[in-house]
């Protein structure tokens, strides 16, 4: 009989394992209950610049862009643990995502020469903090009916308009963003991409508060400013296409189920330890079955984002399985939120502050969290049209 | 990691679709729920050709020396064609047992004679306290002479009217736990004092009640050793759980490709019903459902076909794949509209089965209580 | 059978409704949040000049005399438009258990001050085992002289950092249930021994821990009969769940108001995103709670303002309730995207207080365990 080379396995390699003890000794160690707490008090991105450094000089930070440019050549399953091991700890990655994950992959493929020496460097070492100005506040789903003008001036382009839900925005030190250049062009062919000087004159930025009164993202206000003509990404009008670069890192979406198993993990120490009625909570079975159904979604979250690393690793393109990852993981956040709330009963509520509050808050704060996690990257709505369309041909009208 | 099926398992899954779309059509099974019988001797024969039935038993007893999860890949096909019959009964659940526990000359004896399609078998675990497990058991069996003699009633055993063997759990001693004590006895359907009633199920397969009056069983029918029975039922369960987890999964595949398709088709206010965004969305939350439903299972089946602790995975795997074919045959039967409700529509097929393999091998719950002890807590 | 609010109900509900929206529009509320206070004392003073304080007091006492659904009505319109403040652990914490326990003196002494706004109450029931029944009051009452001393410490106390006067229930003596042997207290809020702090919540609604010292309450304050105070409680807590149920319906139907609103308005794609179908099916879903949920609230209520058993129906409420409020701001969230994640926007509000709501007086769980009990399981 002959020797198949594939077979199924659930397993990773003895590489794969020994390099996930290796990051999750680091995160154990860096990402101790003070950093996170910490972090809850304090601005993501300011509090966590040493740490994403850190990453860099491990040479993590950029491990899935090719070593050529200063990445660290990782396969698929080395970038899907090195994610999922973040997520399990809470470790931050508001400061570098932009960089590492959206901009930095668009400028590989598409850059000049010119443009990746300049740019690419700083995002690999952790040091410069990018925001996305995509959003408009009449261009959310329907993004590509993008209204911020770009118009050619000599040397340069001059962009006016605003942007809004710009992550980091007001202390981000580049923006890479979407305007229009062609205003009679059908409406995804008249856009450019450009990469704008946070520090160019005329730009405004403005914080908004989350529900959680934290200063995540916010408006972002353009009144002519000159960017240079070498600033654009790509071709003039191409913008649109060039956005959608994705480049051959894992989008498993991993971080959410992660993410949830270690907010599982400290519910269920809670229910241990904590006694209502005579009896521990987990020893009551409805708080028996709400923990387990959780576990059980978790775990079907996790490998339907597996599947996605998994494809990949194999050189296939999701087509509609990385939508239903981001679908599961997003709504699986919420659900375990509400879910968190309950088991607490009237703890539940308590914010971080109190020593009343359990867990220090994190499941109040995730409820409120989450809200965002099925609206931001493309609403469950969306997600659930991509899988439809693209996934089941189902026809659009 | 490598979460797909080899090679072979991919060609042995398109043997299988063809030979089921010809030789199972939907017609055929929905006959066979009715029939008492319950399956096709003319399509079983077939089947033992392919070499289905000793698909994992050794070579030296006629079977195909392949592993558990090439019979998941066979069970995944079974399921999405509704296939009606004692396979699961004779290969999964007596077929195990016996490759597990039993003698040198009993597996020569029956694996061969199953391998050839020889052979039907079946096991009695559950009674009328509908409970998997040990304390559940109070069938008795006591020693007399050469024999034992066994009373009391099992109840949803499968194919037990049509089985030529029924390997009965019982209990030959009150042991210091309910494990301990209980014992595997090979008994011959045609045993006298054996009353077989079959009841009507949901999903047409055949589950019998069956009363053990006096029924006398030689010492050699004995599966494995005295009072040690259950680990080798544990480890069947665990087997026949995912089996069964395969099986939903190609039903609730099948259900959601006939709900696109008939989206796709069916047209009303000139259009495509499949064009509204609410139809799509079901379509999409149905996907979602089967696509997590396999994954978890074949997590759960590479696991035990690696010999891998996974009590775990096998009890998250039906937790979650009984709520998620329940959800996908609901909406494939509200795509589908009043259509589906016709007793001609197939869709009905895969809706029954959802329910009736529900509690097969353990509910949502059940399974829910087994990962909260896995968990600790 | 009569289902209609009379005109006078339609009147209070109009009257409501105007002078909320004018008195304390969405900008006050924010302010009230983040305000140590957390109400307006020039608001306070309004509402007691329309007699919302005494809506349900006798006049005798200087109330308005009107009955419990009226009192339902107001709170329906206060849920709606969002009060921060203590009104209701004055009218209904403290008011009401004074109305049905109190002596003429005690009536005398408190209920015209609150019926004029000139004393804050509440009700110290709650400790850190965080339950709402008798066996959760740990807290201690030792007669001595003319006077108990009471010592302990309560938690989730509504308000109490302003409260005049707090009706503190406490343990007086170990009976053979732990209903048994519950005193009522009337406690000056200044008294020495007591500290009080607010804690943070997802509502900033200024629940507190409030710790007691040695703290001294004349005989003459006992509420109610001595070791007999439970079944006071009991009833407060059956007219509390209502008023709460009324102001969650109230705060669902802001909701639900703002957010159909909101995608007729907002434009993607070239259309209302109201246009889109899976949205329309959203916004339905969120009418069908709220409507539902509404019925059943006015069931309850009616029997519960007619003095009828109503266990059962409050506790559907609550469950019912509880959920549709937290599935009505959700999506009302969702439906508004980015926008609805904010601090500003207007939904944030409804949705931390349907999460907050969710647990007063009894969370889903503890209702199912109601409605089991009371259907006999």
């Amino acid at each position: 009989m002959e020797m198949n080379l594939f077979r199924m396995d659930f397993s990773f390699s003895p590489e794969e394992k020994n390099f996930r003890v290796q990051v999750r000794t680091f995160l154990d160690g860096e990402v101790s209950d003070e950093f996170l707490s910490n972090l809850e008090e304090q601005d993501e991105v300011d509090f966590s610049r040493e740490f994403t450094k850190e990453l860099a000089r491990k040479g993590w930070l950029a491990m899935a862009w090719p070593k050529e440019y200063g990445g660290g050549g990782a396969t698929m399953m080395e970038q899907l643990i090195f994610n999922e091991e973040m997520g399990y700890h809470h470790a931050p990655t508001g400061g570098h995502r932009q960089g590492i994950s959206l901009i930095g992959p668009c400028l590989i493929v598409h850059g000049t020469e010119e443009q990746k020496r300049k740019y690419l460097p700083p995002i690999t070492a952790g040091e410069v903090v990018w925001c996305q100005g995509f959003s408009e506040p009449n261009a959310g789903s329907d993004l590509a009916s993008l209204q911020c003008q770009a118009v050619e001036d000599g040397d340069d382009y001059v962009i006016t308009g605003q942007k809004v839900w710009t992550t980091n925005a007001h202390r981000a030190d580049w923006c890479h963003l979407l305007a229009r250049t062609d205003p009679e062009a059908p409406k995804h062919r008249g856009i450019s991409y450009f990469l704008v000087d946070m520090k160019s004159p005329g730009i405004t930025a403005r914080p908004l508060l989350n529900m959680l009164a934290s200063r995540d993202f916010g408006e972002t206000f353009f009144d002519e400013v000159r960017v240079p003509k070498e600033n654009m990404l790509g071709e003039k009008n191409r913008g649109w296409y060039v956005s959608q670069t994705t480049l051959n890192f894992e989008r498993s979406g991993i971080a959410w189920p992660a993410s949830a198993k270690r907010d599982l993990e400290l519910l269920i120490e809670y229910a241990k330890e904590t006694k209502r009625n005579g009896q521990s909570l987990a020893q009551d079975p409805i708080v028996r079955h709400k923990l387990t159904e959780m576990a059980v979604e978790i775990e079907v979250a996790r490998m339907i984002s597996y599947r996605v690393a998994w494809m990949q690793s194999k050189g296939q393109i999701p087509v509609y399985e990385a939508s239903m990852s981001e679908l599961f993981g997003s709504e699986l956040l919420k659900r375990l939120g509400d879910v968190g709330m309950q088991i607490l009963g009237l703890y539940g509520p308590l914010e971080h502050g109190s020593r009343w509050a359990p867990l220090r808050g994190r499941v109040v704060r995730d409820c409120q969290f989450s809200l965002g996690l099925t609206i931001a990257r493309g609403t469950s709505e969306i997600q659930k049209n991509i899988i439809a369309w693209r996934g089941l041909e189902l026809p659009r009208v | 990691m490598d979460l797909g099926f080899s090679e072979e398992q991919e060609m042995l899954r398109t043997t299988a679709r063809d030979f089921l779309t010809n030789e199972c059509p939907a017609d055929l099974v929905k006959q066979l729920a009715e029939d008492e019988k319950g399956y096709s001797p003319e399509m079983w024969k077939k089947m033992a050709e392919l070499g289905w039935m000793g698909l994992t038993f050794p070579e030296e007893y006629d079977g195909m020396g392949m592993t558990f999860l090439d019979l998941v890949v066979l069970l995944e096909e079974a399921g999405r064609a509704c296939l009606p019959g004692p396979y699961f009964s004779t290969v999964v659940l007596a077929g195990y047992t016996i490759m597990e526990a039993a003698s040198e000359e009993q597996k020569k004896e029956l694996l061969t004679k199953i391998a050839n399609g020889d052979l039907i078998v079946t096991l009695a675990i559950t009674e009328p306290s509908a409970r998997y497990e040990p304390d559940a058991i109070t069938v008795k069996a006591s020693p007399d002479k050469d024999d034992y003699v066994i009373n009391g009633t099992k109840l949803f055993v499968p194919d037990a009217n049509i089985a030529d063997y029924i390997i009965c759990v019982a209990r030959t001693t009150d042991g210091a736990s309910p494990e301990e004590g209980l014992t595997l006895f090979l008994v011959d359907a045609k045993s006298p004092g054996i009353t077989t009633t079959l009841l009507k199920t949901i999903a047409g397969d055949k589950q019998c009640e069956v009363i053990f009056e006096d029924v006398r069983v030689p010492k050699e029918n004995i599966i494995g050793e005295l009072d040690k029975g259950w680990p080798v039922v544990e480890k069947v369960l665990e087997k026949a759980t995912v089996g069964l987890c395969a099986q939903m999964v190609g039903g609730a595949q099948k259900a959601l490709d006939m709900s696109v398709d008939y989206a796709k088709e069916r047209v009303q206010f000139g259009r495509p019903i499949g064009s509204f965004q609410a139809i799509q969305h079901y379509c999409a939350n149905m996907v979602t459902d089967v696509d997590g439903s396999k994954y978890i299972t074949y997590e759960a089946a590479w696991k035990v076909s690696e010999g891998l602790p996974a009590t775990m995975e096998v009890s998250m795997a039906k937790a979650w794949v009984n709520e998620a074919y329940r959800r996908v045959t609901l909406l494939g039967h509200q795509i589908h509209g009043a259509i589906g409700f016709c007793e001609d529509h197939d869709m009905p097929l895969y809706f029954k089965r959802a329910k009736g393999s529900e509690p097969t091998f353990g509910d949502a719950d059940f399974h829910r209580e087994m990962v909260a002890k896995q968990l600790g807590l | 059978m009569n289902l209609d609010f009379t005109e006078e109900q339609e009147m209070l509900r109009t009257t409501a409704r105007d002078f909320l929206a004018k008195e304390c529009p969405k900008a006050l509320v924010r302010e009230l949040e983040e305000d140590e206070k957390g109400y307006s004392p020039e608001l306070w003073r309004k509402m007691a000049e329309l007699g919302w304080m005494g809506l349900v007091l006798p006049e005798e006492y200087d109330g308005m005399g009107m009955e419990f659904m009226d009192l339902i009505i107001l709170f329906e319109e206060i849920g709606r438009n969002i009060l921060p403040g203590p009104f209701f652990s004055t009218v209904v914490l403290g008011g009401l258990p004074i109305l049905a326990a109190g002596t003429k003196e005690q009536k005398e002494e408190f209920l015209p001050k609150a019926a004029s706004g000139e004393i804050i109450l509440t009700l110290a029931l709650t400790e850190p085992s965080a339950r709402y029944d008798a066996a959760g009051v740990a807290t201690t009452a030792v007669a001595q002289d003319d006077s108990f001393v009471l010592n302990g410490t309560k938690l989730f106390v509504d308000n109490a950092h302003i409260a005049d006067y707090m009706i503190c229930v406490a343990r007086t003596k170990e009976g053979a249930s732990p209903e048994e042997g519950i005193t009522l207290f009337l406690v000056d809020a200044k008294s020495p021994g007591i500290k009080c702090e607010v804690v943070p919540t997802i509502a900033l609604d200024k629940l507190c821990e409030v710790v007691l010292e040695n703290v001294i309450v004349p005989k003459k304050n006992v509420l109610g009969e001595l070791d007999r105070g439970w079944p006071i409680v009991a009833r407060t807590l059956e007219q509390a769940t209502v008023a709460k149920c009324a102001e969650m319906i109230g705060g669902a139907q802001a909701a639900l108001d703002m957010t159909v609103n909101y995608v007729k308005e907002r434009v993607q794609y070239g259309r209302p995103i109201g246009s889109f179908q899976v949205i329309q099916h959203y916004c339905a879903d969120m009418w069908i709670n709220v409507d539902t949920g509404r019925s059943i609230l006015y069931e309850a209520a009616w029997k519960a303002g007619e003095g009828l058993p109503a266990a059962t129906e409050v506790a559907v409420a609550k469950g019912w309730i509880n959920e549709a409020y937290k599935f009505v701001t959700e999506r009302g969230v969702q439906c508004h995207g980015a926008i609805g994640t904010t601090r500003d926007h207007d939904i944030g509000l409804y949705y931390r207080r349907a999460k907050a709501a969710e647990l007063a007086f009894g969370d889903t769980d503890s209702q199912r365990e109601v409605i089991a009990q009371q259907i006999g399981l």
